[in-house]
């Protein structure tokens, strides 16, 4: 098992030792968000902003107008929605690069409950121009994602689940943005996922095959926006059917991308998963929420099932 | 005195349950939950005019948790004062359970919002308090921060427009323990002249030792000075009442209860248990 944050803290600090426009604003969170690593090595490029998520976004806008490379840390919740018109407005409205990277996405916060999920951020996110959203869905994916969010300049969205997750992507697997990652390749439907629902969509590609012989292909979209319409289109047009899957409201987030692209090429079928529309009204482990949203290999399988008989 | 030991033994009653609590969920943010305490046993036990069975009587006074992460804390009082049950609080952040690790006012009768994400409480409040001033109501609506949380721009917005409507119906009160998630207040994002600042802002500020529940009760009971909004600034320790964690950010969450179990239960236990 791996774990994105952690992934993100010693990639951020490896790349701030090549980079020294590279400073980290971080909001009373550091030990949640494992940016602490970089703060022990960089302090004087570390600022500690408190808790003031919009205060720190428009700093960060001032700093990238000086030309350093900002990274912004917290929860998403609190930069997607807390501090939202100040990434739209002093960030992504003047083009800054700034990267905003988050953590706890979608239910990973698990029982600290709704005030802290963020199920709404990608829509959010990627309704903004000039913003980049990417949502890596393991330790090798992140790692690939920073090096990729450096290489350009404007503002970056990076979506981290908090939740430990197995590691899928090797360093064989190549990242672009903008960009799907072919996981597999099948005839019969396709896969798509976002963020940590990678591994989710591979375990069911595979009892697709065990079990039923049916071929399945996986395309990660870690590369929320922009999004990879030709390889969408390319995979729909053999398959003829789409499932999305992804930690995150069924409105506005993956699911929304690629019906946008079924509409517009006309053909295919689509179904969506993720969390319909509502604030948990449970309470419980990460683990256990992604159960009563029928987020799991075996919830999801059985929507395929049934989505392949129609 | 009588009523002096009253009151104590709710607050050793509700530190024993805290700790229980925690350690039963493995979860939750002990520090600023037991920093807590005198100030919700005064309010809960003494002053707000409530009924639990009656949750929600409407010239009842109103209390919002604004430092939403001290659920654990209030839920233990909700729980002793009978606004939840003795199941409802064992659930506490398990799997299927009722409470989460913040105020979910939906499942928590006694409590007038949901909070979690710091900064919003006082504006409810002044919210609260505008509507009681048009309905000519005399309750009055009392709201809790957090001394980090108060680092948030938005606790000053309401703080300024609580005192441009006159609000002497609102009394906001500041857990000062000094310590947030990541530190020392004054290390993270320095607050002091702090004082000053609610004073500033046009609000009567009264300082008091906030584990002290004889000062808390008499500065909760006086009215506030005509027309002003009142915050009643609580020094406090975080982690009050288990030696190890008393001051130490490294107990704002309680990931490492399961460790020191036997250690906290030792130092809250009841002689009665
Ligand atoms: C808007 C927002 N930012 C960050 C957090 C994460 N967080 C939860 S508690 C906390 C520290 C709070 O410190 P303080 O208000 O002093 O509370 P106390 O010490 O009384 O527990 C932080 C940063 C949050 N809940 N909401």
């Amino acid at each position: 098992m791996g774990n994105i944050r952690k992934s993100y803290g010693s990639n951020i600090t490896t790349l701030g030792s090549t980079n020294d426009k590279i400073v980290l604003l971080e909001g009373d969170l550091a030990d949640s968000t494992m940016s602490d690593l970089f703060e022990a090595k960089f302090p004087d490029r570390h600022f500690q902003i408190g808790i003031a998520e919009q205060n720190m976004v428009g700093i960060a806008a001032g700093l990238a107008l000086e030309g350093k490379i900002p990274f912004v840390n917290s929860f998403a919740a609190f930069i997607a929605m807390r501090a939202c018109e100040q990434v739209r407005t002093d960030i992504a409205y003047p083009n800054l690069n700034v990267k905003l990277v988050v953590s706890h996405a979608g239910l990973s916060a698990g029982s600290a409950g709704p005030s802290h999920h963020s199920i709404e951020d990608i829509g959010i996110m990627r309704s903004i121009p000039n913003m980049t959203v990417l949502c890596p869905g393991d330790e090798e994916e992140m790692k690939q994602v920073l090096e990729a969010s450096i290489a350009i300049d404007g503002p970056v969205y990076i979506r981290m689940s908090a939740m430990d997750c197995p590691n899928i992507y090797t360093s064989k697997n190549k990242f672009n943005i903008g960009k799907a990652t072919i996981l597999r390749e099948g005839s019969d439907i396709t896969l798509v996922s976002t963020g940590t629902m990678m591994n989710e969509a591979m375990q069911v590609s595979d009892l697709l095959d065990k079990q039923h012989g049916i071929s399945s292909e996986v395309l990660q979209m870690a590369s929320i926006k922009p999004f990879d319409i030709d390889s969408i289109s390319h995979s729909i047009r053999r398959t003829g059917k789409i499932v999305t899957i992804e930690e995150h409201n069924i409105i506005g987030g993956l699911g929304s991308a690629v019906s946008e692209v079924v509409a517009e090429i006309g053909t295919g079928k689509i179904i969506r998963i993720g969390i319909n529309d509502h604030f948990t009204d449970t309470v419980g482990t990460p683990e256990f929420l992604l159960e009563h949203e029928f987020l799991t290999t075996n919830a999801i399988l059985k929507k395929v099932l049934k989505f392949l008989e129609t | 005195m009588r009523e002096f030991e009253r009151l104590e033994n709710i607050t050793k009653e509700a530190r024993y349950l805290i700790i229980k609590t925690l350690i039963d969920s493995g979860m939750g943010h002990p520090g600023g939950s037991l920093s807590s305490v005198e100030i919700l046993t005064a309010l809960f036990f003494k002053i707000m005019n409530i009924n639990p069975e009656d949750p929600g009587l409407n010239d009842r006074d109103r209390f919002i948790m604004s430092k939403g992460h001290g659920c654990l804390g209030l839920s233990t009082i909700l729980n002793l004062r009978g606004f939840l049950s003795d199941k409802e609080l064992a659930s506490f952040r398990k799997n299927g359970g009722s409470l989460s690790a913040h105020v979910d006012m939906k499942k928590m009768p006694g409590v007038d919002m949901s909070t979690g994400s710091l900064g919003h409480g006082l504006s409810v409040g002044v919210g609260r308090a505008l509507s009681a001033k048009i309905n000519k109501q005399n309750h009055k609506v009392y709201v809790l921060m957090g001394d980090g949380e108060t680092q948030e721009g938005s606790i000053w917005e309401a703080a300024m427009s609580a005192a441009h409507y006159n609000l002497d119906n609102l009394v906001g009160i500041v857990d000062r323990n000094k310590v947030q998630q990541c530190g020392n207040t004054e290390e993270i994002m320095s607050l002091e002249p702090y004082f000053d600042k609610w004073t500033a802002f046009n609000w009567d500020v009264k300082e008091i030792d906030g584990h002290d529940i004889n000062q808390v009760v008499s500065a909760l009971s006086q009215d506030n000075q005509e027309s002003k909004p009142k915050l009643i600034l609580c020094n406090t320790v975080k982690g009050k009442g288990v030696s190890f964690m008393e001051g130490d950010n490294k107990w704002h969450g309680g990931g490492a209860i399961k460790e020191f179990a036997k250690e906290a239960m030792q130092e809250v236990k009841l002689e009665s248990k």
